[in-house]
């Protein structure tokens, strides 16, 4: 069975990525924070993902493969994901701006499938 | 050389390019100097109080920064990579803006990008190229707060400068906003914090509330939360408009749209009637998501309703260092603030049209000129692919996905840390940038003084 459901995912700035920028894009941190899916526990616990499990998100336009951990405490709500912006993010976004200049980058409607553990060689 | 004044990095002009010789050279003493109230530009805050440690090259200390403008100064050393690179390829400064002025001036729907992170004295030069080559100008600010910048101009913007909101906020909201990672330094230094001239308790005088879609770190920081939900900021906003008319409300309604109880509204209401001087800062969460513009104008209508009973202000908490300064520049060289096309010989604005993000996505532009952005990792993959696909020159001071693909990529010093100049602080407030040291590269403004002079070459004998 495919574990699918949807979700609103939210992307947004965190201090590590702005650390990361400074540091260079393609350093360590940044790398690390704009791949890394949060999600409130409740909904990992009930689609059974293991903390840094890989899982694929689809929206309308665009597809990615990105490891789930849980968000601390309350700050997420069932239903909704968070990332920090970046290629992963951005990827999801369609370019019609509906006459706004602006891509609808936060509130994106993604379906999430849970991606098997790839058994250790 | 220590260079101390604007026009040490600008020479007057003349024929010649400006070449990495004539640049001087770095200096490489060890010794600990002390710059004293610099100023941080990695965002909005633009906070001008920092301490800096110098030694040679490298900044080791920088007191005062939060974790953000610490990682800024002190990630910023002088790297070992070259000022320009053609095609990929180790090039002179002088050859990169020969190449990059062909590209520019003999485009037929170029597009100059980005800006948010340079001096308005580069922003002023990137906009005359601009009007030189008949092409495109616009900002980050259309991927952050231009659909703010669009109902402006709707609606108007009842509004304070944070000197204003430090002394006499009592009442300060943040919509859609997260401060805590963003704005690291927002509540300390001008928001929440300060004791100011009317709040001598500081912040026992202030009541915080925040309205988001989820807790974020500033939450923490709250005597309110409002959690809504996720796309309905629209509909929040125009319940609290419909309770500073005094209109009836469906319960129900208003619960089951906005995932708030009207109880919850009505006591808001009821508190930010009775502030003497309210402050709603808000930030992408309101223009990023569902109704973009239509949200923003929410806002600030109701700022103005709530100057029916006290005094009200908003503002958009801006992210990048001079963005703010981006608006200013474009909208007093060309009457609008992005957005702009000049093809016609005269500005016209028009958001979504002459957007970059539009212009790109379309595949309408033919080539660019990014400075200070990032475009390749903060596009959409339409409007990434067709960027990869037409010729396009980038300054930047990092290497970034947007300097990796492009025609012509220069190395560039970087604005506050080692070039001087003016930014606008997110009041629009100018601060003036005290660098730290010298760099070896040239500072965007070289690159688009020489690259304007050569355009505008090229575009007479074009004609
Ligand atoms: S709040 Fe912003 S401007 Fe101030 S030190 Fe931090 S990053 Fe720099």
């Amino acid at each position: 069975m495919v574990n699918m459901e949807t979700f609103i995912l939210i992307p947004g700035r965190t201090s590590n990525q702005g650390c990361g920028i400074s540091e260079g894009k393609f350093g360590p941190t940044y790398q690390a924070e704009i791949h890394r899916l949060l999600m409130a526990p409740v909904d990992m616990q009930r689609l059974e993902i293991a903390s840094g499990q890989r899982v694929r998100l689809r929206s309308e336009h665009g597809q990615v493969d990105v490891a789930a951990e849980p968000a601390k405490g309350d700050e997420l709500p069932s239903g909704l994901l968070f990332i920090a912006y970046g290629d992963l993010s951005s990827r999801l976004m369609g370019g019609d701006t509906h006459g706004s200049g602006m891509p609808t980058s936060k509130g994106i409607d993604v379906t999430l499938e849970v991606l098997p553990t790839l058994p250790l060689v | 050389m220590q260079r101390t004044s604007f026009d040490d990095y600008c020479p007057p002009r003349s024929s010649d390019p400006v070449t990495m010789t004539t640049l001087p050279e770095a200096t490489t003493d060890n010794e600990l100097r002390i710059i004293e109230d610099a100023t941080c530009t990695f965002c909005g805050c633009v906070c001008d109080d920092i301490d800096l440690h110098v030694k040679g090259h490298q900044i080791v200390k920088a007191q005062r920064a939060c974790v953000l403008g610490t990682a800024w100064f002190l990630n910023h050393e002088i790297e070992d990579r070259p000022a320009c690179l053609i095609d990929g390829q180790p090039a002179t400064v002088d050859a990169g803006i020969e190449r990059a002025a062909q590209i520019l001036g003999n485009a037929r729907y170029p597009l100059t990008y980005g800006l948010s992170d340079t001096t308005t004295e580069s922003q002023r030069i990137a906009v005359s190229i601009s009007d030189w080559i008949g092409g495109c100008v616009d900002t980050t600010t259309s991927v952050c707060h231009g659909p703010s910048g669009m109902a402006f101009q709707g609606v108007g913007e009842v509004t304070a400068s944070l000197g204003e909101v430090r002394n006499r906020g009592d009442m300060i909201i943040f919509w859609g906003s997260n401060p805590a990672e963003s704005h690291p330094r927002h509540f300390t230094k001008y928001s929440l914090m300060p004791k100011g001239m009317f709040l001598p308790g500081g912040r026992k005088d202030r009541t915080c509330v925040i309205v988001d879609v989820r807790k974020t770190k500033s939450t923490k920081a709250a005597d309110i939360f409002l959690q809504i939900k996720p796309r309905k900021d629209f509909e929040a906003l125009w319940t609290l408009r419909a309770l500073a008319r005094g209109l009836e409300l469906d319960a129900q309604k208003v619960e089951d749209e906005t995932g708030v109880p009207l109880s919850v509204w009505q006591d808001l209401m009821e508190r930010m009637k009775k502030a003497r001087f309210g402050v709603i800062f808000f930030g992408m969460g309101l223009t990023m998501t569902r109704g973009k513009h239509a949200n923003s104008e929410a806002l600030l209508l109701l700022t103005r309703d709530m100057n029916r009973y006290t005094r009200f202000v908003c503002k958009p908490n801006r992210g990048h260092g001079n963005v703010t300064g981006a608006d200013n520049v474009v909208s007093w060289r060309t009457g609008y603030p992005f957005a702009v096309n000049l093809g016609r010989g005269f500005p016209r604005f028009n958001p979504g049209e002459y957007t970059a993000s539009d212009v790109l996505a379309r595949g309408e532009a033919d080539a660019a000129l990014i400075i200070a952005s990032d475009p390749m990792a903060n596009f959409s993959q339409p409007a990434r692919d067709h960027l990869a696909s037409i010729p396009y020159v980038a300054l930047d001071p990092k290497e970034t996905p947007t300097t990796r693909q492009a025609a012509v990529a220069f190395t560039v010093a970087t604005y506050g840390i080692n070039v001087p100049g003016t930014v606008y602080r997110m009041d629009d407030v100018p601060i003036p940038l005290r660098p730290a040291f010298d760099s070896p590269f040239p500072s965007d403004l070289e690159i688009l003084k020489g690259i304007e002079r050569r355009v505008r070459t090229i575009v007479r004998e074009r004609v």
